[in-house]
């Protein structure tokens, strides 16, 4: 029988691990030095903040796996033997595979500041960071982040909870803007502003300072101030986790380089989720997409290849969603953070600056190119088949309220979005 | 993995401060208990309820006012009271001790079978002779309770999910339907000589409605008795598949029903401790269809009893009534056996065909054996049973005693029989469902730990199915607590409404026919 073996048991692994099982009968092993199942990362901040146990971050019951023989293996792999076919893990051990899948994930970016292995310094993506971010706020008063993503934004809600003064360093001039538009992103950084976030625009992290026990006592601005804090919170990205791999055949840039049908250089070797770079990414991509969605969509698509029905990744129109504090945020379609040429926006913010969208179309053609949306809840397959139907900016306008997927009774603000639009209209 | 941090379970001074004006007024009622006799009962009863609204009311206030509005559930599983812990026991023992008394202890509480109350029923004298124009029993002191907790915490919870319109309303709802309809009108309708009646309280929650006293008693009383009896009647067999069809089991579960009332107000710092294994459910299933076997079988023993025999007096016979129960059950099961049965699960369609099958085996053994009795025990005695194992035990001392412990719907979950033939109803016949966005579901899990029914709503959500499950009750926080905006309860076409898509949106078209196709 065929041995598939993927390692990592976050969402890309699994996934492509379910969709195998659903198609072929193939002997399936997955393996994570990480944790015992398979659980949502993107949740782990509500273990901290109390709104969850452990146990409600595991989307599948315990019993799960065994049912479907998918086998579950904790330990970590050190190092790949391509030629043979074998995985050495750090106990010694090795275990040979047919097939081989490499979902590690990401790990947090450190830029080489000084300071930054001083302990009460971390980042926040597995759940050893989570462990950790627990010990280290035990006796926290104050913490300052660094870089303002939304890991960033998660970690400040976190820490807020615990009654802990954050200190928020940002690049950007407003948050996330390297992403939303101005508008968008300036409503964003008010609303973090009045959670009680000390929000710092385009200040950057110099060094880190250590008290005498090597733990952090304080932190450096590009512009030499001094702050004060007992936790170091490092959020300025995610990168692809392949140390274990660099140094061997695979072929590898920022990620592990795969082509459209995410297969390595080397043959029974594929890459998915955060871990992979798509050598020709499909137009408005990016080449490496540390998402949930993106992950979950690759496993999907491998497991066909896998299963017999050898299948290009395609993923569809993007799409993705974030929570700022109190803010939702949704986004279909293409808003570029800094319009081009031929990209229009149409922006509308509620005056309560908790509501807003942002629609970015194309200047000549009047082709709806996507929308952003804050407070205000929109039907994915809607959007989906606006896109994919090339409708005008008229006709998104018009039929908004179709899109509409807020909970019932809430106010409706489609006509004061139509009627802002058209009062702007001349200035388009 | 440990979590010893608990900073944000920790009470500020006001909230103690609340507390404490809080505890003060539920001694004086503890001290009522204890038989001091209280010199001002009006006065001390004001005060006692006064303090314990006005305590919460403070509490509620600097717990939300002042923050945003938005989810508020942080440390909700740090905090003892919320989260199993010592506190938690305290609190679901106390109130299963206060049921254990209320039910078959009243004595304690100060009802004595000559003379006039003494105790906590006396000092609720005065608020009954107000309303009903009658002294105080158990029952009503219970019910002002009732009613109070689900004014005070449904304030809470109204300040809780102010940011959600759906939340709001429904509460009002709730606190109209519990305050008017559930303790006012029936106490108002003694004092006019009238039966005691609860229109929102429908059979077969409400078991007794269909029982010969009460039977006599709304014959007795006239045209208006005909027409609450009437009114019970059209309830059950029209009202309810109707506004279910449109709106699903929650325009009763989660808007109108007392039950529900209380477990959403009063109920909801518990909502996250209902158990969401599918073996859970499993049992669920078992034990919820079988009070509704129960509860039928037991009220068709009682009117056969209470039936004569001759068609001079009555058209509506033993013979008829009988014939005519058992006809109808094989009718709805018929027709649901025909046009739903691609929608039932195997043991679904198992369960119910057996059940079918005993209660017709039954039926005929005990006619054909001519002993008067329908079920093997004689309707009153059934009645008996039901009240105590299912009445009282279940819905009082498990399914509130309980809160702190197994959340808010233990009773609405595994034991209302009401609860089970909406759900049938919602499962088989509504346009109700819970949609899920297409493919923005992260699988956090938010949802299915605040579900108090115990629905893993995240199963179905990350898979991009919508959710149809009977024991819905629409309560809606799935949907409030989701961070990504991935759930929204409606009511549309019944075409898609059970959809089941493998790959989710998002991914190229191709492989998403591709795979549905083969799931077809």
């Amino acid at each position: 029988m065929e041995h598939i073996v993927i390692i990592g048991n976050g969402i890309a692994g699994i996934t492509c691990a379910r969709h195998i099982r659903k198609n072929s009968g193939a002997k399936i092993t997955v393996i994570s030095a990480e944790s015992d199942y398979f659980f949502s990362r993107t949740a782990l901040m509500y273990v901290y903040m109390g709104h969850m146990q452990w146990n409600h971050l595991k989307p599948y019951e315990d019993w799960f796996w065994e049912k479907n023989r998918i086998e579950l293996k904790k330990a970590r792999v050190n190092k790949i033997d391509f030629e043979e076919k074998i995985l050495h893990f750090a106990s010694e051990k090795t275990l040979d595979y047919d097939k081989l899948v490499i979902a590690t994930g990401s790990v947090y970016n450190k830029f080489g500041w000084d300071g930054q292995d001083l302990k009460g310094v971390q980042g926040l993506v597995s759940k050893q960071d989570l462990e950790l971010l627990e010990e280290n706020t035990q006796n926290c008063k104050k913490a300052v982040i660094i870089g303002g993503g939304l890991i960033g934004v998660e970690l400040a809600e976190m820490l807020k909870t615990r009654n802990i003064e954050v200190t928020f360093l940002i690049r950007e001039e407003a948050f996330w803007h390297n992403m939303l538009p101005i508008q968008d992103a300036k409503m964003i950084s008010e609303h973090i502003k009045s959670q009680g976030v000390d929000l710092r625009h385009e200040t950057e992290l110099d060094k880190i300072i250590s008290d005498e026990n090597g733990r952090v006592k304080s932190i450096i601005t590009n512009s030499g101030e001094e702050i004060e804090c007992q936790l170091v919170g490092l959020c300025t990205g995610v990168r692809p986790n392949i140390d274990f791999l660099k140094n061997s055949e695979l072929e590898t840039d920022k990620g592990m380089l795969v082509d459209e049908f995410l297969q390595t250089n080397i043959k029974d070797v594929y890459a998915i989720g955060d871990c992979a770079q798509l050598k020709q990414p499909p137009a408005h991509r990016k080449s490496i997409e540390a998402v949930w969605y993106s992950g979950r969509m690759m496993g999907e698509t491998l497991a066909q290849t896998l299963t017999g029905n050898v299948m290009k990744y395609k993923p569809g129109n993007w799409f993705n969603s974030a929570k700022f504090f109190d803010v939702e945020y949704q986004t279909y379609g293409q808003v570029s953070a800094l319009p081009g040429e031929n990209e229009m926006h149409f922006h509308w913010q509620h005056k309560d600056n908790t509501k807003a969208i942002t629609i970015a179309f194309e200047s000549n053609s009047n082709k709806f190119l996507g929308i952003n949306t804050f407070g205000i809840r929109m039907r994915h397959p809607v959007f989906d088949k606006w896109l994919n139907e090339d409708r005008k900016i008229d006709h998104v306008l018009a039929n908004l309220k179709q899109a509409n997927f807020d909970p019932e009774f809430y106010t409706r603000h489609e006509k004061e979005i139509f009627k802002s639009f058209k009062e702007n209209l001349q200035e388009f | 993995m440990s979590l010893a941090a608990e900073a944000p379970a920790k009470l500020s001074t006001t909230q103690r401060l609340a507390s404490g004006i809080g505890l003060v007024g539920l001694f004086i009622l503890v001290l009522a208990v204890a038989n001091v006799n209280f010199p001002n009962k009006t006065l001390f009863l004001s005060l006692s309820l006064g303090l314990i609204t006005v305590g919460t009311v403070i509490f509620a206030n600097d717990l939300y006012l002042g923050k945003h509005a938005g989810i508020k559930n942080d440390g909700v599983w740090f905090k003892s009271l919320s989260g199993r812990g010592f506190w938690a026991w305290i609190l679901g023992i106390s109130l299963t001790l206060f049921y254990i008394v209320l039910y078959w202890y009243p004595q304690y509480l100060g009802l004595n079978a000559d003379g006039a109350n003494t105790g906590i029923i006396a000092l609720f004298d005065p608020l009954s002779q107000l309303i009903s124009g009658n002294p105080a029993s158990q029952w009503f002191v219970y019910g002002t309770l009732y009613t109070v907790a689900i004014l005070i915490f449904g304030y809470k919870f109204i300040l809780k999910y102010r940011n959600n319109r759906y939340e709001v309303i429904r509460t009002f709802s709730v606190i109209f339907f519990q305050l008017g309809f559930a303790f006012l009108l029936p106490e108002i309708l003694i004092r006019l000589n009238q039966p005691y009646y609860n229109p929102a309280n429908i059979w077969p929650l409400n078991y007794d409605l269909f029982t010969d006293y009460k039977i006599n008693e709304f014959l007795s009383a006239g045209n208006i008795g005909v027409i609450m009896l009437a009114f019970g009647l059209i309830s059950i067999f029209v009202i309810t598949p109707i506004l279910t069809y449109k709106y699903g089991k929650r325009w009763y579960c989660s808007w109108v029903c007392g039950c529900g009332g209380l477990a959403e107000t009063a109920g909801d710092p518990y909502r996250h401790l209902s158990n969401k294994s599918q073996y859970a459910w499993k049992i669920e299933r078992w034990v919820i269809h079988s009070v509704l076997v129960f509860v039928t079988v037991m009220t068709i023993a009682v009117l056969y009893s209470f039936l004569g025999d001759s068609v001079n007096d009555f058209w509506l016979t033993k013979d008829v009534f009988l014939w005519g129960s058992a006809g109808f059950l094989t009718l709805l099961f018929a027709i649901i056996m025909i046009f739903k049965r691609k929608e039932l699960a195997k043991d679904a369609k198992y369960g119910a065909i057996g059940y079918l099958v005993v209660i017709l085996a039954i039926i005929s053994i005990n006619y054909l054996s001519g002993n008067g009795n329908i079920f093997f025990f004689a309707g009153y005695q059934l009645r008996e049973w039901y009240g105590f194992l299912i009445g009282a035990v279940f819905s009082g001392v498990i399914g509130v005693g309980f809160y702190p412990i197994f959340g808010s719907r233990v009773w609405c979950r595994y034991g209302c029989p009401m609860a089970a033939i909406l759900g049938m109803q919602q499962r088989l016949f509504s346009r109700f469902r819970i949609t899920t966005n297409g493919g923005q579901c992260i699988s956090c899990g938010n949802c299915s730990t605040y579900c108090e029914m115990g629905i893993d709503v995240r199963a179905y959500a990350q898979k991009g199915e919508n959710i149809v499950r009977s024991s819905c009750v629409g309560c809606g926080i799935c949907s409030a607590v989701c961070p990504r905006g991935v759930l929204k309860l409606e009511n549309d076409d019944l075409d898609g409404r059970i959809n089941s898509e493998e790959v989710l949106l998002g991914n190229d078209v191709d492989l998403m026919d591709l795979v549905n196709q083969k799931s077809e």
